[in-house]
């Protein structure tokens, strides 16, 4: 079978030793104190300038995560993290307040020059033609470089800055729909990003608008011994929609690294949000020494009517990955969606999938994940599609496909279909024969053969997503596109 | 494997006072009282008790156990029966009825005690347990090689009460043309719980028909264990009925260990009993053995029940085809959950698990969770599940083909079940396995 041949040369050139991204920048930096406590979250409080109510908010989340346990229920095998061996809080010394792009340290342009990150608006639009503009927040450890493109997007309404600066200027907007997606005591690592976030971006997109651009952040880990632990918080309000994409990279270090962050996205009525993620954080060395821990919490709120939430991720990095972004569909035929690569190879863990609740009437969702483990790696789908009794008319398809290249990994899947609903058709398959019937006759009837049709109809639409990411991520993206879905298992 | 070791310690709570805990444990002190001395060496009762005691009656935040709280469904556990007087027997033998149309070799248990064995067929040979406890006959210990039924709640509590059961044994080469039919028929007023242990034994080369009842009108709390052993080339068909009366709590697991070219079938109908659980734990340890499992649950009311089913493929060129229909109306709640592991050594393996459940009415629920866990590269594995409600369709189809909606329900109710049915190789018990699932749905309105 050619096909499979190709993947797994695809999957060889992506592997862990030929990671790209591992230098290291020299700064000064501004560190607090390793350690976690109440005062480093003050700390934290006061270096961003934070109001009262929002120290409080921290504090009462640090509280709360005292009181709870590591959760241990995903399939991945770590140490134990000694969470007062970190420092919550790393910036570049001379990035104090940078007014424009010639304040930021060059150093750090230095630094995402070389990641391929544009931060210069002037060059981007000189590269690139004015449609495929993508505005960015750099966020570099613990606060937000820059963000381009602010002006414009101002223009058109949109909110487009570091969450910091949100908690200051939009205290209002931040108070109403900060933790209301993600509850501050959700999960333990949601609960300490709740209470040692530091930066992070901040999106509304206000009725009827259509954001005029793609928005993106870039976050980069630099600094030894610090986690990350970014906030995302995308409003859509009515009838707006808004494409975002998250790129990230780190240093190759031989200590694992936290990376912690909550996402949370909010769609009102007839609103559309995009979500694309490129993960390639450093996935460690090719005996599995380092690499970063990627405990991350995304979950989206279909809160309206007709709005829909979609997630794309292309995995590709990271020691470990827990993962999964999840879509609340409480509007009345609101959709989800959820597409996802997840390619683990060296001692990678994952352990990803995605939420679907409907709440909602006639609420749709769809998720189509492949999973590709080679090496000694690990790679499990775990997944939930719920029906609640009110849900009526709702519906699900699940496609989730795994390929292993070799015979030392592992490929797992672990669904779970829970339907309250009699109305609600739920269908999961994880074979690449079973796709709908009618689809299959309909390209067999047009001369393809079955791999063919197969291709055509899962590719098709992954593919379509994935193409729709902004010029940056697409190089590493194209060389994901191509992977085949041949012969795949379970 | 690669659970975190730190974790499945950590995750289960201690065990507390809760009533499932403390019935169960005052249960087994009275219990013990009544057994002869020195038995407990062979079951290990007093370890599984322990087990049990550490940890607690696992509860819903018990991975396994997430959707059958069986802490909760034991809320009121039963004492143990006692052995039956011969009034009792013979009533019980006199109202058992289900595959009575089946020419078999009938081995009765009554409330949970071995009543009566019919004459057997040349090959197959039958040793009570409590004479294979007293011999510490060999054969006890294949239980513990089945790998991933290990530390199994309800195999422990099955190991701590149980006190009835049999051995059966087929001689190498034989191929026994008569189903041989256990009937496990549970009779009383009061309800009361039964631990029944079989191992059945099926030697080179060997067949067997076996078919497993369990009925009675009373709220039994039964916990039964069927081991089966096959050796190289043996083949076994095996056709189960849960018919237990509607305020039962029927636990059962099933294990198989199956040897070179093996061929294993089993078959499980669930059509009666308020609460059931039945596991499956299958070890395919020889090459190139084959597994069918088919299974049809039909539950109404506030009933609750639970597949939950283990394919472990450790060895190359298994192939293993699993087929689970639900059908779940009134309050019911269906749940199937079921894994499939392909080892690092298991190549060429291909498995394949479908669940597919209809709810039938407004307040159903269903929760599937179809698992697989892959090691090894060069296998096909495939797991599917559905859940909704009767095609809208088909249904109009028929109503214009003249039929009545209830009649066109049914119809279509018993084609979706019928598939898995189908699975049964067995001509008369298929056909009476059919007529029992009519007869099921004829009720339902």
């Amino acid at each position: 079978m050619p096909a499979v041949q190709e993947t797994i040369e695809r999957v060889r050139t992506l592997d862990v030793d030929q990671y790209k991204y591992g230098f290291e920048t020299e700064l000064e930096v501004d560190k607090a104190p390793k350690g976690l406590n109440e005062d480093i979250v003050r700390l934290i409080s006061a270096k961003k300038g934070e109001p009262e109510w929002m120290t409080e908010w921290r504090l009462d989340a640090y509280r709360r995560w005292v009181t709870l346990r590591e959760p241990t229920w995903a399939r991945v095998n770590y140490p134990p993290i000694d969470y007062q061996d970190l420092h919550y809080y790393a910036a570049p010394k001379k990035n104090a307040a940078p007014k424009s792009l010639d304040e930021v340290d060059p150093e750090i342009l230095r630094t995402y020059e070389k990641l391929g990150i544009p931060l210069r608006e002037q060059e981007i639009l000189a590269g690139v033609e004015p449609s495929r503009r993508v505005a960015v927040d750099a966020v570099f450890d613990s606060v937000s470089v820059v963000t381009t493109f602010k002006e414009e997007l101002r223009r058109a309404g949109v909110i487009f800055c570091p969450i910091s600066e949100a908690i200051r200027e939009y205290p209002e907007l931040v108070k109403k729909y900060l933790g209301t997606v993600v509850p501050v005591s959700d999960n333990y690592f949601a609960t300490l990003n709740s209470a040692v976030f530091t930066d992070g971006s901040f999106v509304y997109v206000p009725e009827g608008v259509r954001c005029p651009m793609e928005l993106s952040t870039y976050f980069r880990i630099n600094e030894r011994n610090t986690g990350q632990f970014e906030r995302t918080l995308i409003i859509a309000d009515k009838g707006s929609y808004v494409s975002y994409l998250e790129g990230c990279t780190a240093p190759a270090r031989d200590e694992n690294q936290l990376h912690a962050a909550v996402v949370e996205l909010i769609a009102l009525d007839d609103a559309e949000i995009k979500y694309s993620t490129v993960q390639n954080w450093y996935p460690g060395d090719i005996e599995g020494k380092g690499g970063v821990y990627n405990f991350v919490t995304k979950r989206g709120d279909c809160r309206g009517r007709n709005s829909k939430i979609s997630w794309t991720q292309v995995e590709t990095g990271s020691a470990i990955t827990w993962k999964y972004p999840s879509c609340i569909l409480r509007g009345d035929n609101s959709q989800g969606e959820f597409y996802s690569i997840a390619i683990s190879n060296g001692y990678q863990q994952v352990d990803s999938g995605t939420k679907m609740i409907h709440l909602g009437r006639n609420t749709t969702s769809r998720i189509i994940s492949k999973g590709i483990a080679a090496g000694r790696s690990e790679n499990t789908y775990r997944g939930l599609v719920s029906a609640h009794r009110r849900a009526s008319g709702t519906r699900n398809f699940t496609n989730c496909d795994s390929l292993l290249i070799g015979d030392r990994c592992g490929a797992h899947t672990v669904p779970y279909i829970e339907s309250k609903n009699a109305s609600a058709i739920f269908e999961h398959e994880a074979t690449t024969s079973k796709i709908s019937d009618d689809q299959m006759f309909y390209c067999l009837q047009r001369g393809l053969d079955e791999e063919e049709a197969i291709a055509l109809i899962v590719n098709g639409f992954v593919k379509d997503v994935l193409q729709q990411l902004p010029m940056e991520f697409a190089v590493e993206a194209q060389k994901l596109i191509s992977i085949s879905l041949e012969g795949s298992v379970g | 494997m690669t659970t975190n070791p730190a974790t499945e310690s950590a995750e289960r709570p201690a065990a507390q006072n809760f009533p499932a805990d403390t019935r169960l444990a005052q249960h087994f002190d009275d219990f013990r009282s009544r057994l002869p001395d020195g038995d407990g060496s062979v079951v290990r009762r007093l370890e599984a008790m322990e087990d049990i005691q550490r940890v607690g009656v696992p509860n819903r935040r018990v991975e396994e156990w997430k959707y059958t709280d069986l802490r909760a469904f034991l809320h009121e556990a039963a004492a143990p029966a006692s052995r039956p007087d011969a009034a009792t027997v013979d009533a019980a033998r006199k109202s058992a009825h289900v595959l009575a149309d089946v020419p078999a070799a009938r081995i009765d248990f009554v409330n949970g005690y071995l009543a009566d064995a019919a004459t057997l067929p040349e090959g197959v040979s039958v040793v009570p347990l409590s004479k294979a406890l007293a011999e510490a006959h060999p054969a006890l210990a294949s239980l513990d090689q089945v790998e991933v039924a290990n530390g199994n709640a309800l195999i422990d509590l099955n190991t701590a009460f149980v006190d009835d059961g049999i051995i059966v044994q087929v001689a190498a080469g034989h191929e026994i043309g008569e189903v041989l039919h256990l009937r496990f028929i549970n009779h009383g007023n009061t309800p009361f719980a039964t631990a029944t242990r079989v191992l059945v034994l099926v030697e080179k080369d060997a067949a067997l028909t076996i078919a497993e009842t369990h009925e009675g009108h009373v709220a039994a709390q039964p916990n039964s264990l069927v081991a089966f052993v096959l050796g190289d080339s043996a083949r076994v068909e095996h056709v189960r009925v849960n018919a237990e009366g509607a305020g039962a709590i029927a636990l059962s697991t099933l294990t198989a260990l199956l040897g070179g070219e093996a061929d294993f079938r089993s078959f499980n109908l669930v059509a009666g009993s308020a609460v059931s659980r039945h596991q499956l734990f299958i070890a395919c340890q020889g090459e190139n053995a084959r597994v069918t499992i088919g299974g049809v649950t039909m539950i109404r009311g506030e009933d609750h029940a639970d597949t939950t089913l283990v394919l472990d493929h450790a060895v190359p060129g298994g192939e293993s085809r699993e087929l689970f229909k639900t059908i779940v109306d009134g309050d019911a709640t269906g749940v199937f959950q079921g894994k499939i592991i392909v080892r690092q050594d298991a190549q060429k393996t291909d498995g394949r698990m479908m669940s597919a459940a209809l709810l039938v009415s407004p307040g159903a629920t269903m929760y599937n969770k179809p698992e697989l866990e892959i090691w090894a590269d060069d296998v096909q594995c495939a797991h599917g599940a559905t859940c909704g409600e009767l095609d809208e369709d088909l249904l109009f189809y028929l109503s214009a083909r003249g039929l009545p909606p209830a009649e066109a329900e049914a119809l279509l109710l018993q084609a979706f079940i019928g598939e898995a049915i189908e699975l049964v190789e067995h001509e008369s018990m298929r056909e009476a396995l059919n007529a029992l699932a009519v007869k099921r749905l004829e009720n339902r309105s």
